[in-house]
């Protein structure tokens, strides 16, 4: 199965804040806001500036949330990361 | 003297902004508006002593135009996003190009859709690439799309789902029912880089097409602001390459563009007091309506001399379309408007 | 154009230019109370205009244009150019307005402390502002408040009020008849009749007032008080906002510092009287 490699926006890109339940992102880049809940801003966190597919964000998310298993949680993440890319917050990794 | 000619003085840098009474700013602003330039004289002022209220309101259109570029840049850099996968080259044009390319006709210029370029061979696989990235039609009307596919130089309109703007994608710069008809696989050849990673126009091509959609792509509504780019083009071109009008002048005849360029270049020197070379100066009489078009605007900011205006819109779709072909264009509009 | 005045409304002037004398007329009496500055350029136009030089006197009919112009906008009699005065000056601000943030909001101020009252044609937000103007508080604006970016500050934006079909009633019973315009009936909004707010209210319309309670008001259902969250009053307010993209970062600034100061709910009532009610009582729970 298939899992694409995305780069995360640079961290002076986003001005991102926490308003109560939702986290608001501002895309300097773009001038757009996005509001979003959980699981996005934490996966924008551990992507930090490296290129990552599903199954490398899963490793790294594992580490701090209870996670289901292996397959399931890649899908989930891929289906982030799709979401993630079309707002432009993530773009597929060039290289 | 008129709001208009007090508006392209203040651009050209004749007129000296502080002495402008109050009744000549609501003018200069109003003319400015309806051009669309306001924030490219906002940006020409930007040192200026000017009564708090102007000042007030440059500095606002300063930063919202800041803002709006930036929106312009990212369509661009999203359209790049969708056509990588499939490694589809495209080239910038007109305003998003002139703010890639950090040129001056780019300060607080408005941009409105994003105008690219696409070899035609690559315009199917173009078209896929962004409707599965999120794009939508915008016409559904089937004869406007035929319209669109068969005669005119572009895919009928595109429209991003979530952030609502246009992209209009080209595989030539005129209609291929134009008289003259540029060589698109010419332009892409010769594409430029920016530092941001775009391609855009080679320096003498983009004057070429800007002066075409100045002159030969419709009615010059928004003419102003267009042929300001060209002066701003030109000047800036041949600053930085002393071959420059020469190159202009050979590519002009290449694309069979030559005279639309010419008169473009003498409407600058008349309007912007461009520098012309030698040899791009000869006068043409009929300069004069080309002139008075662009400087049809009152001090509310309205077209004025309606009759001038209806004749540039019949030769603006004279000049698109084969005489048969524009009566049966006009026949069909007429109908549905009748019907509608 | 031939018959023009100009109007000074909070930070904006408008110079309306008309085909017609009547609207100008009709706009002149209403503001009498309000200064315009001959020495100042406008911030604004408007234009009333007959689309074709016919319809100057032929079923005269006013098209609304000027710095914004919407395509295919249907328009009004000339009867009811005063209306189309007011809509042009909405549309004007509302497209063109990049200096503050603009909220589609009533606002009332008290003591250098301001309600922003937010919602769509119909939530009661006019009419709860004009009443509690007509009480102790300042009416700062029935139809748009705007946001200073640089101080968060809301500044005042005192038009006429646009009193609709029942509404008229119950203010015209309030207040002194030369602040209130002509009856214009049957409009495609209903009857609409326009009320001057009080001649202290426009003579502190330059004075801001730092936002302390926001409220979503819908009218009619049962009194009910909702506390919102930042997220939900933030979504809300973007909603509510004309140019809030338009002004980037600044934007996205103001409006986050203001639904973190700003407590929010959204309150429905089932008429006026329990409206004012439930405003006053929010009230003086955020200011103990």
């Amino acid at each position: 199965m298939a899992d694409p490699v995305y780069r995360a926006a640079p961290v002076e890109a986003l001005r991102v804040e926490r308003l109560g339940e939702l986290t608001a992102i501002f895309d300097r880049r773009s001038m757009q806001t996005h509001l979003v809940v959980s699981p996005l801003p934490e996966v924008l966190e551990a992507m930090s500036g490296e290129a990552c597919n599903a199954a490398l964000l899963a490793a790294r998310l594992a580490a701090s949330f209870d996670l289901p298993d292996a397959a399931e949680t890649r899908a989930i993440l891929g289906e982030r990361l799709r979401e993630l890319a079309s707002l432009g917050l993530v773009a597929p990794d060039e290289a | 003297m008129s709001a208009v000619g007090t508006f392209v003085d203040l651009l050209v840098g004749r007129r000296d902004a502080a002495m402008l009474t109050p009744r000549d700013w609501d003018g200069v602003i109003g003319v400015a508006r309806a051009e669309a330039m306001l924030a490219t004289l906002a940006h020409r002022l930007k040192g200026a002593a000017l009564p708090a209220p102007v000042a007030a309101l440059f500095a606002d259109q300063r930063a919202a135009a800041a803002v709006a570029t930036r929106q312009a840049l990212w369509e661009a850099e999203m359209a790049r996003r969708a056509l990588a996968s499939e490694r589809i080259e495209f080239v910038l044009l007109k305003g998003t190009a002139y703010a890639a390319a950090g040129l001056s006709c780019a300060e607080g210029r408005q941009i409105g859709d994003l105008d690219i370029l696409v070899p035609v061979h690559d315009i199917g696989r173009a078209e896929n690439e962004l409707l599965e990235a999120g794009w939508e039609w915008v016409k559904s009307d089937p004869y406007d799309d035929a319209y669109y596919r068969e005669h005119m130089h572009e895919l009928p309109p595109l429209i991003h789902k979530a952030r609502d703007r246009m992209i209009d994608v080209h595989h030539t710069i005129l209609p291929q029912t134009h008289r003259t008809t540029p060589d698109p696989l010419a332009l892409v050849a010769d594409a430029a880089m920016t530092e941001s990673g775009f391609a855009v126009l080679a320096p003498a091509d983009m004057a070429c097409h800007c002066a075409a959609h100045l002159l030969a792509d419709g009615d010059l509504q928004g003419g102003l602001r267009n042929l300001w780019d060209f002066h701003c083009l030109t000047r800036d071109f041949a600053a930085a390459d002393q071959g420059f009008w020469g190159r202009l002048d050979a590519r002009a005849d290449k694309h069979g563009l030559r005279a639309v360029v010419h008169r473009a270049a003498r409407l600058a020197r008349d309007l912007y007091a461009s520098e012309l070379p030698e040899g791009w100066g000869r006068s043409d009489p009929r300069d004069r309506w080309f002139r008075r078009r662009l400087l049809a605007r009152d001090d509310w900011g309205r077209a004025s001399d309606f009759a001038l205006q209806q004749a540039f819109y019949i030769r603006s779709h004279w000049l698109r379309m084969p005489p048969l072909l524009l009566a049966r264009h006009l026949w069909t509009k007429w109908r549905k408007r009748a019907a509608g | 154009m031939k018959h023009s005045t100009r109007i000074v409304v909070g930070p904006v002037q408008f110079r309306i230019g008309s085909d017609w004398r009547a609207p100008v007329a009709a706009l002149e009496r209403l503001y009498a109370g309000y200064p315009q500055d001959p020495a100042r350029a406008a911030d604004a136009t408007v234009r009333l205009f007959a689309a074709r030089p016919w319809r100057r006197w032929l079923r005269p009919s006013v098209q609304i244009g000027g710095d914004f112009v919407v395509p295919d906008a249907l328009p009004l009699p000339l009867s009811m150019g005063l209306l189309a005065a007011e809509m042009g000056m909405n549309l004007q601000v509302a497209l063109g307005w990049r200096r503050h943030l603009l909220l589609h909001a009533s606002a009332v101020a008290r003591d250098g402390r301001s309600v922003l009252m937010s919602g769509v044609s119909g939530s009661g937000k006019s009419t709860l502002a004009a009443l509690l103007g007509e009480g102790d508080w300042r009416l700062m604006g029935d139809e748009f408040t705007l946001i200073d970016p640089a101080s968060g500050d809301a500044l005042a934006f005192p038009r006429a009020v646009s009193l609709k079909n029942e509404a008229i009633a119950e203010m015209a019973a309030r207040v002194d008849a030369a602040r209130l315009g002509p009856l214009l009936a049957g409009t495609p909004k209903g009857d609409i009749r326009h009320l001057i707010p009080r001649a202290d209210a426009v003579a502190a319309m330059h004075e801001p007032a730092r936002p302390a309670l926001l409220l979503f008001p819908r009218f009619g259902g049962a009194t009910a008080i909702e506390r919102l969250g930042e997220g939900e009053a933030f979504v809300r307010l973007t909603e509510a906002s004309t140019n809030y993209t338009a002004l980037g970062e600044a934007g996205f600034e103001a409006l986050t510092r203001l639904v973190r100061a700003v407590p929010a709910f959204g309150i429905s009532y089932p008429d006026s009287a329990a409206g004012l009610a439930l405003v006053e009582q929010l009230w003086a729970e955020v200011e103990r």
